[in-house]
């Protein structure tokens, strides 16, 4: 249904073009979810704003690539089109709540005008669908609540009206940028089981931002990860969290901690901090902060390849050398793998 | 006293709260719409409250100016002639015999008429300029603010005396030529404001349900830029009482016989020392006017600011 092929999203800046996303391909099916994971700036909230184009143009600009939905290019779509497809086909939610609901309206005339714009309906016959769709994400007593203003809101309860309003003309794909992260984890959890019960319900496909691993191991059924604003680690969300090709993705994951091995692993943190994206290094972008680097890495840049059927990642190491690695780095912390 | 005092002494005197304070201060969830809460913001400024109050009456006045004026305003009465305020004359007469009070009622007609139309139109178009330029950004605007600028360096008395000069002004027009030469800092004003909020995630999170640009700009934006405007057009509006008052008081605003504070003011220049009341009434007027209009600019600034806490 969408299908990404090798987008490139570069901006160009004073100091040179910032290569924002620079390549990414992957491709959603109804009912699929799928996340993006990455440090801040390794290019998620970019690719999302790219599906939906609405990256600042300028400085934006797409070099290369295509964003196929249904069939049609999205990057060569009018404008026009896109605010058909926009809220109707591809709807997104933003990451802070508290900032992107329109403090002068009432939510339900928020939800009312994203139904309104898509649908021919009477006022009426809108508000009667806003305050369902409150309902349906769990607002309790939405007739009264469709006609409060935002700030008569807690922080969930607007996160929940974003997703109403995003789910309000039944779209085909919903992208969530970090839609957990100005939230209590209390909130978060509820916040991800309404998502879960939505797509189960409407057939949405999901693209889930996220900077949070367990949310990715929670609801998504592929993983994209992102590093420099590439995509270095895809697959299956099992394959890439048990057996991470990359050693990126092995490194996030022993960053953080995990009930199942709390005080066995000791973790281990990821050294520096992300490269610039207009001087990236030479060879991989990931070599001044990769525990295994080698000589090689230096000098050459790996492409994303396929290591096993469905999951590829971009590191010249074979799956049995970064086996090996892996050990000697546990046995080295004195745990047994 | 504020709201809450009010409220709180209420309390304490009934002994048992009343169920409407009770549903109040707790248990209603449903909470104040922006516009009461606005409205209870703007009460608490008592001066503001005056000045409103004040401003009201004068317009009230200077519409009624047919029915309340004693005279006509051009009536000669030659057994009147520079007498001070008496009981037929409450404010007196100037050195035709015309009665002052009926004059100062008609001369509001001309100064809030000029006042209140350049308050509104110069602010609509400051503020059409200004939406228009901060949210298309990129050459339109640097065009528009170009143009403001440009504005900016005319010498608006001389431009206007030349104007006043060439045409013969009327109310109507002074107000028009005004209003044209004072919307630059609106623009700028409403500019700026309109960059920071369409950066806001709301905006973007508007366009995300498919809401087209001009269609964001006026339902999306210009609601949050309002409160500026309000309050520019006030300030403005008193201004434009005063360029009126100066431009006839050279000489080049309204024309006798039709009154206008302003040129009340000249006519009476020569007669100051001995005839106080000429000038005392038309003066005081603009005075009590412009400051009124400025106390409700504070009041309702304060009142639109939307980070203003309780």
């Amino acid at each position: 249904m969408l299908e990404v092929n090798n987008l490139k999203t570069h901006f160009k800046t004073q100091d040179g073009v910032v290569k924002a996303v620079d390549g990414v391909s992957f491709s959603l099916e109804p009912g699929e979810t799928l996340g993006i994971v990455g440090e801040s700036g390794s290019g998620k909230s970019v690719t999302a704003l790219s599906l939906m184009q609405l990256n600042p143009s300028p400085p934006v600009s797409y070099p290369e690539g295509e964003i196929l939905f249904e069939g049609q290019d999205l990057l060569k779509a009018s404008e026009g089109r896109m605010q058909k497809i926009r809220g109707n086909d591809i709807a997104m939610i933003f990451q802070d709540p508290m900032t992107s609901l329109n403090p002068v309206f009432t939510v339900g005339d928020q939800i009312m005008e994203a139904i309104r714009i898509h649908q021919q309906v009477s006022k009426g016959e809108a508000k009667k669908r806003a305050i369902q769709v409150l309902r349906d994400v769990g607002i309790a007593n939405p007739e009264r609540r469709v006609d409060e203003y935002p700030h008569q809101y807690s922080g969930g309860m607007r996160q929940r009206a974003m997703i109403a309003m995003g789910l309000s003309c039944n779209p085909k794909v919903l992208i969530a940028d970090e839609p957990t992260t100005a939230l209590d984890v209390t909130i978060q959890a509820q916040i991800l089981e309404l998502m879960v019960d939505l797509q189960e319900k409407y057939g949405t496909a999901i693209v889930m931002i996220t900077h949070d691993l367990g949310v990715v191991a929670q609801l998504a059924d592929k993983v994209m990860v992102m590093y420099a604003g590439r995509a270095v680690e895809q697959g299956p969300t099992d394959d890439v969290f048990y057996d991470p090709m990359m050693p990126y993705t092995w490194s996030l994951l022993r960053s953080i901690p995990r009930l199942d091995t709390a005080g066995e692993v000791r973790l281990l943190p990821i050294k520096g901090t992300p490269p610039s994206l207009i001087f990236l290094p030479e060879g991989c972008n990931f070599n001044p902060r990769c525990p295994f680097v080698k000589d090689e890495c230096l000098r050459i840049d790996p492409a994303l390849e396929r290591k096993k059927p469905g999951h590829s990642a971009a590191c010249i190491l074979s799956p049995e050398e970064l086996e090996n690695k892996k050990h000697r780095v546990d046995q080295e912390l004195g745990v047994e793998g | 006293m504020t709201e809450r005092e009010i409220a709180a002494g209420g309390t304490q005197a009934g002994l048992e709260p009343s169920p409407a304070a009770l549903g109040d201060e707790h248990g209603k969830v449903e909470g104040r719409t922006q516009r009461e809460i606005i409205w209870r913001r703007f009460k608490r400024h008592k001066l503001a409250m005056v000045g409103g109050v004040v401003l009201l009456l004068l317009f009230l006045a200077a519409l009624a100016a047919p029915a309340l004026a004693p005279y006509e305003y051009d009536e000669i009465d030659y057994t009147a002639i520079n007498q001070g305020p008496n009981a037929s004359h409450p404010m007196g007469a100037d050195n035709l015999g015309r009665d002052e009070l009926t004059r100062v009622l008609y001369g509001g007609r001309v100064s809030l008429l000029v006042g209140l139309s350049v308050g509104v139109f110069s602010t609509l178009l400051g503020a059409v300029v200004g939406i228009v330029a901060g949210y298309y950004g990129r050459f339109v605007d640097v065009g528009a603010m170009g143009f403001v600028d440009f504005m900016l360096t005319l010498p608006f008395l001389p431009v206007l005396l030349v104007l006043g000069k060439i045409y013969q002004f009327t109310a109507i027009t002074i107000a028009a030529a005004v209003a044209l030469l004072v919307w630059m800092p609106i623009a700028r004003l409403v500019r700026g404001q309109v960059l920071s909020v369409r950066n806001q995630e709301y905006v973007q999170a508007a366009h995300a349900i498919g809401v087209s640009g001009p269609r964001t700009m006026l339902r999306h934006i210009f609601p949050n830029v309002v409160g500026v405007m309000v309050v520019q057009a006030t300030l403005i509006t008193g201004e434009a009482i005063l360029i009126e008052s100066a431009l006839s008081f050279l000489g080049l605003g309204i024309q006798p016989p039709t009154p206008s504070w302003g040129n009340m003011l000249e006519d009476a220049r020569t007669t100051m020392t001995t005839q106080w009341w000429l000038t005392y009434f038309p003066g005081l007027m603009i005075v009590v006017t412009v400051l009124c209009v400025n106390f409700l600019g504070d009041g309702l600034r304060d009142a639109l600011d939307p980070k203003a806490v309780e």
